[in-house]
């Protein structure tokens, strides 16, 4: 059984491994066309590369003891992560390939020992346009304490909990940008399946994901071709953004089934999606108002939820040149129950701090607190980082849990409260 | 051309003066002195004006710079960065201008894109590389510091015209050269200055020194701008911008690698929408 098991995750990886060459493959040939049309009529075309990254030391530390069976009941777990970054630029760059890739080395979690190719893409700029070919991360939204809108790229659930570590998604993207406004085609033929702690590692479920036997709504299961469209503009004081997704859901339904010894697992299943969203941020002054909305069908009933708040800066309130913004947010989620993957923001206020003391080490602070209007469950984040030297900088992160019932999502990881110290040494 | 307009201005302030000195009654000496603060504000605008116009059409720059940075104990911390600036034309709408960070490395591909506004707050956005996320900012903080420097953002954003109003204080020597000294009072709102002292070189109309005083009133700070060198055959630019805090004894050296005009630069290359894949 452990052998098929492997030979499931090797074919993954062979998947994987083609799915590099090709986008490898692709950003190649595009890149020599461009670089001979380049030579053709511009002598600008000196080749410039590039080679950074950083290395990073994590400790966590947790106080309490591990609850689940299978964890390793460590309080202490170190992890290195490396990510070097390789750029090549040409046509004063107007053409460019990124390689970003990603790994992680975790003392006691086999799942989170993990890589990733965060970005590898080629990068070509042209007069009102561009076209992206490869794979990478692409942001959207506004809001600070969930990222709803945000939906190009998976989770990759074993870095954090906060959800915003992602991993790198395959697309085709063209960009159009005029008076109007931009406009962003994504065309993503192959999906990511989200990450999730293995059975020795901390902050999991007590039942463990078994993303091996991941099912999919459709036949064509991670080759089904997911599109998305957006428009973003300003208008004065105002951001706006309004898109559109079809296919594969980022967010996995999460379903018991027994394992090959007839005990229980957790099988992530994949449906598929639309979903429109909107976002706006206003800017007036010290104030900046933002909402973001969703309109979601494919996973039982259709839904809308919604996210939106405001933070206020004190500009130079703390020591002549250190700022305080203070921020609320609050969440709406109106997902079916039974048949929408779970979420903790389903009717949630968020209050949080933001310290930036503007000196030479960079030193900010980000405090919050998420409370369940209903259940008064809370869970508090204390964010910090600073400078070290020009190679060094140092965060820390605090994450408490506090009066979460049994029937909340977070009832699992209860015990599971911690620190992380991280060092990054950049070159 | 502007050098007699200046020496029209000023005998006529003398002449001001003298009548002003002849008169006894509080109600003259008073009237008298508004007029002479009347020909001082002619001067001292005129002297920015002739800054301003010699800068006209200078199109656009892309700037290579360096930042370093010393405390009260010496220590020394150095920021790199490329800057794009874009004129806008006309008094009524300030420059475009982008940032993109090299180092600290930490920092690295950080990008600040900034559309200059003469009375309203400036349009600002943050690209941070990390998280790929652009952010609308709010740009509030004109006195906040740039990058734990001594510069604020507010003395390394577009220098327009309208943004102060002048007063003509003296004439003297700077150097080996002869300055107007210049008081000139922020416009607009949330500055940290009650106002500026400049020096304006009456070679070529070049800020060579400004004292700026805090909130109280008190000097604060003083940049002394060196190694001047003529673009084009008209647009001078400092290579070496000098700013000590007199407050905290904090200095930043703000030192140009390259200043190059007119690359062809495009508006397309400043929007929002930029950010997100800068070079």
């Amino acid at each position: 059984m452990r052998s098929r098991f492997r030979l499931f995750k090797k074919v993954k990886l062979i998947k994987l491994a083609a799915l590099v060459i090709v986008t490898g493959a692709v950003a190649l040939v595009a890149s020599i066309v461009s670089a001979n049309q380049a030579h053709a009529d511009d002598e600008e075309s000196d080749l410039y590369w590039e080679y950074s990254g950083s290395a990073s030391l994590d400790l966590r530390i947790f106080p309490d003891s591990a609850l689940h069976s299978g964890q390793r009941d460590q309080h202490l777990n170190p992890s290195i992560v490396l990510e070097p970054e390789f750029l090549v630029e040409w046509n004063d760059g107007d053409d460019r390939i990124d390689f970003k890739p990603f790994l992680r080395l975790d003392a006691q979690d086999n799942e989170r020992r993990h890589g990733d190719i965060r970005e590898l893409k080629y990068l070509h700029i042209d007069d009102g346009w561009d076209l992206k070919v490869g794979a990478d991360k692409v942001f959207w939204g506004v809001t600070e304490s969930r990222h709803l809108v945000d939906i190009i790229n998976q989770t990759d659930g074993v870095e954090d909990t906060d959800g915003e570590d992602k991993l790198g998604q395959p697309m085709i993207n063209l960009g159009i940008q005029n008076e109007i406004g931009d406009f962003n085609f994504f065309a993503m033929p192959y999906f990511r399946e989200r990450t999730f702690p293995g059975r020795k590692g901390r902050l999991r479920s007590s039942l463990t994901v078994d993303t091996d036997k991941a099912e999919y709504e459709s036949d064509l299961e991670e080759f089904h071709p997911d599109f998305a469209l957006r428009y973003a503009t300003v208008l004065g004081d105002w951001d706006l953004g309004l898109a559109h997704f079809y296919g594969t859901s980022r967010e996995p339904r999460l379903l018991v089934k027994s394992d090959s010894n007839g005990a229980p697992v957790l099988v992530p299943h994949y449906d598929i999606i639309n979903q429109s969203s909107a976002d706006v941020q206003a800017t007036f002054d010290e104030w900046l108002w933002k909402w973001e909305g969703i309109y979601r069908r494919g996973q039982g009933d259709d839904f809308v939820a919604f996210s939106g708040g405001l933070e206020y800066t004190f500009f130079g309130l703390i020591g002549d040149a250190g700022d305080l913004g203070v921020l609320a947010e609050y969440h709406y989620d109106g997902r079916d129950e039974d048949e929408a993957p779970g979420t903790i923001f389903d009717d949630d206020i968020f209050v949080g701090a933001r310290v930036t003391l503007n000196d030479v080490e960079d030193t900010d602070f980000l405090a919050g607190m998420i409370i369940d209007r209903k259940t008064h469950a809370r869970s508090f984040t204390i964010e910090a980082d600073r400078r070290l030297s020009d190679r060094w900088t140092v965060e820390g992160e605090l994450r408490l849990s506090d009066g979460i019932s049994s029937s909340e999502p977070l009832y699992d990881t209860r015990r599971d409260d911690h620190v992380q110290v991280r060092f990054n040494y950049f070159f | 051309m502007s050098k007699k307009l200046l020496t029209t201005v000023f005998s006529l302030s003398l002449g001001v003066l003298a009548s002003g000195v002849a008169f006894t009654s509080s109600v003259a000496l008073s009237s008298a002195a508004l007029a002479d603060e009347a020909a001082d504000i002619a001067k001292g605008t005129a002297v920015a004006e002739e800054w301003d116009r010699r800068d006209w059409g200078f199109g656009d720059t892309e700037s290579v710079m360096q930042m370093q940075l010393e405390n009260r104990h010496g220590d020394q911390s150095i920021r790199q960065m490329r800057q794009k600036t874009l004129e806008v034309p006309g008094h009524d709408d300030g420059d475009k201008s982008l940032t993109i960070f090299d180092k600290p490395r930490d920092v690295k591909g950080t990008a600040f894109l900034s559309f200059a506004k003469i009375f309203d707050p400036d349009d600002q956005w943050m690209y941070l590389p990390a998280v790929k996320r652009v952010k609308r900012i709010s740009s509030k903080n004109k006195s906040g510091p740039f990058l734990g420097s001594e510069f604020a953002y507010e003395d390394l954003s577009a220098q327009e015209l309208k943004k102060y109003t002048y007063k003509w204080l003296r004439d003297e020597p700077c150097g080996e050269l002869q300055c107007s000294v210049v008081e000139q009072t922020p416009t607009y709102e949330n500055s940290g200055y009650t106002k500026m002292v400049t020096w304006y070189d009456l070679a070529e109309y070049r800020q060579q020194k400004i004292d700026y005083y805090d909130r109280k009133n008190k000097l604060l700070k003083t940049l002394v701008s060196t190694n001047f060198k003529q673009h084009l055959g008209k647009y001078w630019r400092p290579y070496d911008m000098y700013m000590e805090n007199h407050q905290t004894g904090k200095k930043t050296r703000l030192i140009f690698d390259k200043i190059e005009f007119q690359t062809g630069l495009k508006e397309s290359e400043l929007t929002k929408n930029s950010l997100k894949r800068v070079k």
